[in-house]
This record gives structure tokens, C-alpha cells and sequence, in this order.
């Protein structure tokens, strides 16, 4: 096949050259010379948003497998698929992330031998070497299918009512516990973000952001991959949306009640106005626009809505890892550019590996007429979604 | 029972030979430039820090419930039996957890280092280990570092604070603070002016609780989310079952 070099094939060879320069930076020269973090400021963008924010772009998988296969819900079996790759990428990467934010990856493999079970940050570290492994297995099928191995097949749909309420299990433990590990910091983080209900809103925001997710990826691949847009089950999974926003919003208000902060919180500050932008992203907009029928009927809308709902709790989480420290430490964070570089090219790497699975693999059910013409010059789709995503991850 | 420090700001003079003593017994550079430093860092652990003509002491708190050895995934960090908060480097994986989590922000970082470490006092466990004073303690020309049995440093605390009501403030810092510490501090001028953390904000509960709360439910919270979502898995799926049963079955019957 000849390689076409596209604008956005060139965009994805920059980012990749800029974050290889970044990476050798990073393990050349230590953590100091790559990122603008401090004493005062120890964690930076790569706890904020590859990790706190990739495991909740991943949970799409937990929320469609936990609808289709525990709930039984057939009418979402088409996004399941697609769903779970985007879970298996998510972690893969938030792994790779990882290794870029510890001082010592090297040494990652100590969290099996001295454990601490104290320790929220260990209780996530087993989860999602767990959970990597049962995704793992719940997208093997789609490798062995299209290598026609029937057995193994067999063996894993004998398991996969175990996998699937393992993985289940697995993700509300350390979705919530993500919000767990700042429960340790009361005197740290801004009050507007440090509850005792952390866990319960992170758990609670990643199932509104799972489904939003699975909204936007079937809908950029059908549009990627000129593929035919299902629109009943997107209809079925705004409706479900809406929801998850409505109860997200109440538990937020809840919160925001029984701690007395309703007349801060409506009180312009630093922090206001960054809790404003999350509530209206994540809340306001989407909640509003689905509110409509003609929204919630359309695939423009519920792509919209879907857009707004994931930046808005991308700012939430960006706002508790970063923001919410800024007035304690008395100065801002600003992240240095190799920081950015190295999140923008894992981003684009799942981008990526998204867009070669789906050519490669079974990953969406069988048309009648295949769009191969298309499929050929859309290969590299990363950066088309990536940078809008990347545009807000600092603000 | 476990060791502790009291520091007394009104004693000291601000000769800095803590800072000589503390570098010299961790092996870290001491020079002028180091001396000038009003920071603590990973090459030092302890600093006077100076505010006209009065001096106050930062380190390590060595808390009684420490955060650092609470939220440490590997566990590296722990609190000995004799007092000190001590580091194990080797079991690290470098995920700084313990210095977010650290209500003194005592746990600095070598950014600079390809395989960095975190760097905090100690209280020179091995000198204790052989009975000795630690390093900053035995140093002190005037005692305004005291090292001691916790206990017996705060009834000695106590007693300087109501022999001369005037020259101190009404309070043992380290006392109750997060549950109380290893390191007690009196003075004249409030040790927040100093970047301590004030009292009311940080509180007396011990920093662990914060998310022993959550973790101590996990255990009765894995079999029975795992019987919920069973049971879900075998009512939304028998209903199935029960329909096909029921399809076969009427085949069956309009067939006979």
C-alpha cells in the first residue's frame, strides 16, 4: 500500500517527534527538567489529566458492558465492541502515562510485593492492573475472531459473566477511589472541591462521561470511517445521559447544600470562575440542549452535548488536581511544553491504535456495503479529535 | 516510649549549626550558598528560617499517625517504635503521593535526578538506635533544639510556658496537631507567621482517618457489590431463559 502523507498524518508525526524528544528529556534528565512541577506543586498535568481524567474517558467499557451484558440491554450491543477497545486503549495508555509521571517506573512491579493496604493509591494501582487484564480478555475475541480461532473463543464466553462482573466490580472500586485519594488533603485542596463525597462524585462523573464518550467515539467513527450512524442507540444512550447529568448535578447541589457553600460558591473568585466553567460545561449546556427533544433526536445534538459534557468534567477534574491547589501553594502551575507534548502524543497514540483496531479488527458489526475507499485514507484520524480535546486539558 | 524534639524559639540564636550538623549527618552539601537558603530542599532537610530578630525551626514533624506512611502505595515510609518517621528509598516507585498528602509538606523531591528520591529529616534513627542525642539536638549551643522522651518534653513545655506566661504564646504546637507529633514547638510569635499550617486549619484528627474511613469499608464492600451485581446478572438473564423455555415449550405443544 503507498503511504499518503495528509495533513493530518503530518500532524501525528510532529506530535509523536515532539513528545519522543519529550520522553528522552524525561528519562535523561529527570522530572525537573521536563515539567514545571515543584516541591509545592508534586503533582502536575499527568496526574490531572492522563490519570485522573484518562481512567474517566476510558469508563465507557464498565458503563456499555454493565448496560448490555449485567442489565442485558440488546439494543447496545452494536457499541460494545467499540466501547471495550476504547476501555482497553484507555488503560493501556493511562499505564504508559504512568510510567512517564513515576520517579521510579522501574520499580512500578514493587506495588505486588510491598503492599500497603492502606493506601488509596495502592488499592487503584491493583485495580487497574486487574481490570487492564480482565479488558484484556474481554478484547481478545475481536483478535482471535479475525484470526478464525474458534476454541479459545469458546473458553472466554465461559468466562465472561465472571469478567464481566469482575470488571464491574473492579471499576467502581477505583473510579471512586481516584476522588478517595484526596480525601487525605483537607487542609490542601479548595473547599470547593474537597468533599467527603469525592468518591461517590468521581464514580458518579464517570458513568455521565463514559456514556458521553461512547457518544462522541461512535459518532467521530462513523464519521471517520464512513460508517452508518445507528441513531437508536444513540437516542437510547443520550436519554441515559441526561439522566446521569441530572443525578450528577443533584448529588453536586447536595453537596454544595449540606456544606453551606451555596453562597461562595455564587460569589465571583479565582475558584468561582473555574467552578462556573466546569458547572456550565458539564452541566448547564448539555443538560439544557438535551432537555430538547429535537436535540436528543438528532445526531449533531447528541454529538454536541456529548462534546460539552466530557470538557466539562474534564475541567472538573483538571479544577481538583490543579486549580483547587493554586491558592494553598500561592502560586500557579502552569504546565511546561514538553508536559503538554508528552499527554498530546499519548492522546494521539490511542487516536491511533483506535483507528488501526477498528481497520483491522471486527470491532464494528458487518455492513452491507463496505466502504473501503474511505477506510484507506482515513487511517490516521488521531489528531482530528485529539486537539480539540488537548486545547482545554491545561486551562 | 517513643522519642521526640522540642524546639524552643525564644532560645534560639540563629547560628544555624543545626543545618551543619543535619547536612553533615545525611551527607548532604553545606557551603554558604546552602547556609543562605531559607527553603527547605532535597539537599536540606532542616532550615532557621529569620523574621527580624526572632528564628524559628522547620523540619520534619515525625507525626504520631504520619500521612506519608498512610498513603504510601509500597509502603516506604513508616513510624518507628523509638520516634522517627523513617524512608525506605529502596522500595519508592516515585509516585510523590506522600508529599501532596503531607499536611507539613515535608517530603521534598530530586527533580533533577534520573532515579530521584524523596528527601525529609529522619531523626537520625541510627543515632538514636545507639543511644546518642540526634544530630541537630547534640549540636545546640543553647538547648533551644531539646531531644527527649516525648512525654517528658512536653511537661517540660508545659512548665517553661506557665514559669514565664509573658515570654511564650500559650501553646505547645505538635501537641494535639493531626493527632499529635514528634516535634513540639514554643515560641513568642505565632509559628504560622513562619509557613507552619495553622492549627485550626489542619485540625487534631490523625491525617490516616481521612481515608481510613473509606478503605476500612472495602473489604465488606467487595462480596456484597459482587453479590448485587451477580444477583443482577441472574434475574435480568433468567427472564431470558424463562422466555426461550416458554417459546420451546409452546412449539412443543402446537407441534404435538
Amino acid at each position: 500500500m503507498k503511504f499518503k502523507l495528509t495533513f493530518w498524518r503530518v500532524v501525528f508525526i510532529v506530535i509523536m517527534g515532539l513528545g519522543l524528544y519529550s520522553t528522552f528529556i524525561r528519562f535523561f534528565y529527570g522530572l525537573g527538567a521536563v515539567s514545571n512541577m515543584t516541591d509545592q506543586f508534586p503533582w502536575g498535568i499527568w496526574i490531572g489529566f492522563d490519570l485522573l481524567c484518562g481512567v474517566m474517558l476510558a469508563a465507557g467499557g464498565f458503563c456499555i458492558v454493565g448496560a448490555v451484558y449485567l442489565f442485558n440491554v440488546e439494543s447496545l450491543h452494536s457499541v460494545v465492541r467499540p466501547a471495550v477497545l476504547t476501555a482497553f486503549l484507555g488503560y493501556v495508555l493511562f499505564i504508559v502515562g504512568l510510567l512517564f509521571d513515576l520517579g521510579r517506573p522501574w520499580y512500578i512491579w514493587h506495588q505486588m510485593i510491598y503492599m500497603n493496604p492502606h493506601s488509596v493509591m495502592f488499592e487503584i494501582g491493583i485495580c487497574v492492573m486487574s481490570y487492564t487484564t480482565v479488558l484484556f480478555f474481554e478484547f481478545l475475541p475481536n483478535v482471535l475472531e479475525r484470526f478464525k480461532l474458534e476454541t479459545p473463543i469458546k473458553w472466554i464466553k465461559k468466562i465472561y459473566p465472571v469478567l464481566i462482573i469482575l470488571g464491574i466490580l473492579l471499576s467502581t472500586l477505583h473510579q471512586s477511589s481516584l476522588g478517595s485519594l484526596y480525601l487525605i488533603m483537607p487542609s490542601k485542596l479548595h473547599p470547593f472541591w474537597y468533599t467527603p463525597a469525592l468518591p461517590f462524585l468521581f464514580f458518579g462523573s464517570a458513568i455521565a462521561v463514559g456514556l458521553a464518550m461512547t457518544i462522541f467515539e461512535s459518532t467521530q467513527s462513523a464519521k471517520a470511517f464512513g460508517r452508518h450512524l445507528e441513531l437508536p442507540v444513540l437516542v437510547q444512550l443520550g436519554g441515559a445521559l441526561l439522566v446521569a447529568l441530572w443525578v450528577n448535578a443533584l448529588l453536586r447541589f447536595e453537596d454544595y447544600f449540606h456544606r453551606g457553600l451555596l453562597g461562595q460558591i455564587i460569589k465571583p473568585s479565582y475558584e468561582a470562575y473555574f467552578l462556573w466553567l466546569e458547572l456550565a460545561l458539564a452541566f448547564v449546556i448539555p443538560i439544557i440542549m438535551l432537555s430538547f427533544k429535537k436535540v436528543r433526536l438528532s445526531p449533531q445534538g447528541l454529538y454536541l452535548a456529548s462534546i460539552f459534557t466530557v470538557l466539562g468534567f474534564i475541567t472538573n477534574r483538571l479544577n481538583i488536581a490543579l486549580t483547587g491547589f493554586e491558592t494553598y501553594v500561592g502560586h500557579h502551575y502552569i504546565p511546561k511544553w514538553t508536559e503538554y507534548s508528552v499527554t498530546l502524543m499519548i492522546v494521539a497514540l490511542g487516536f491511533a491504535l483506535f483507528g488501526l483496531a477498528v481497520k483491522y479488527l471486527p470491532i464494528f458489526p458487518e455492513e452491507k456495503h463496505p466502504v473501503q475507499e474511505r477506510l484507506r485514507t482515513a487511517t490516521v484520524t488521531a489528531p482530528v479529535a485529539a486537539t480539540p480535546v488537548l486545547d482545554h486539558a491545561g486551562d | 516510649m517513643s522519642k521526640a524534639l522540642l524546639y524552643d524559639a525564644t532560645m534560639c540564636i540563629g547560628c544555624k549549626q543545626c543545618e551543619g550538623a543535619c547536612a553533615q549527618q545525611n551527607k548532604l552539601p553545606y557551603d554558604d550558598t546552602v547556609a543562605a537558603e531559607s527553603v527547605q530542599s532535597a539537599h536540606k532537610y532542616t532550615v532557621v528560617m529569620t523574621k527580624d530578630d526572632k528564628f524559628m525551626r522547620r523540619l520534619c514533624m515525625h507525626c504520631e499517625h504520619p500521612a506519608c506512611a498512610s498513603v504510601c502505595p509500597v509502603g516506604a515510609f513508616h513510624k518507628t517504635a523509638a520516634g522517627p518517621v523513617v524512608y525506605d528509598v529502596w522500595k519508592c516507585i516515585g509516585c510523590r503521593y506522600c508529599m501532596v498528602a503531607c499536611p507539613f509538606n515535608q517530603p521534598k523531591y530530586e527533580w533533577q535526578s534520573r532515579n530521584p528520591r524523596v528527601r525529609k529529616c529522619i531523626m537520625c534513627p541510627d543515632r538514636i538506635a545507639a543511644g546518642k542525642q540526634t544530630a541537630c539536638a547534640e549540636i545546640c549551643p543553647t538547648g533551644a533544639t531539646k531531644f527527649g522522651e516525648r512525654d517528658d518534653l512536653v511537661r517540660e513545655a508545659q512548665e517553661r510556658i506557665r514559669q514565664n506566661p509573658s515570654t511564650y504564646l500559650p501553646r505547645i504546637y505538635g501537641l494535639n496537631e493531626v493527632g499529635g507529633t514528634s516535634v513540639l514547638l514554643i515560641s513568642n510569635v505565632p509559628v504560622e507567621q513562619y509557613g507552619y499550617p495553622p492549627s485550626a486549619k489542619i485540625g487534631e484528627t490523625p491525617m490516616p482517618e481521612y481515608t481510613g474511613r473509606v478503605m476500612e469499608r472495602i473489604p465488606d464492600f467487595i462480596p456484597v457489590w459482587t453479590l448485587v451485581l451477580g444477583g443482577i446478572y441472574w434475574v435480568s438473564h433468567r427472564r431470558d431463559e424463562v422466555a426461550a423455555a416458554e417459546a420451546e415449550q409452546k412449539k412443543n405443544g402446537s407441534a404435538r
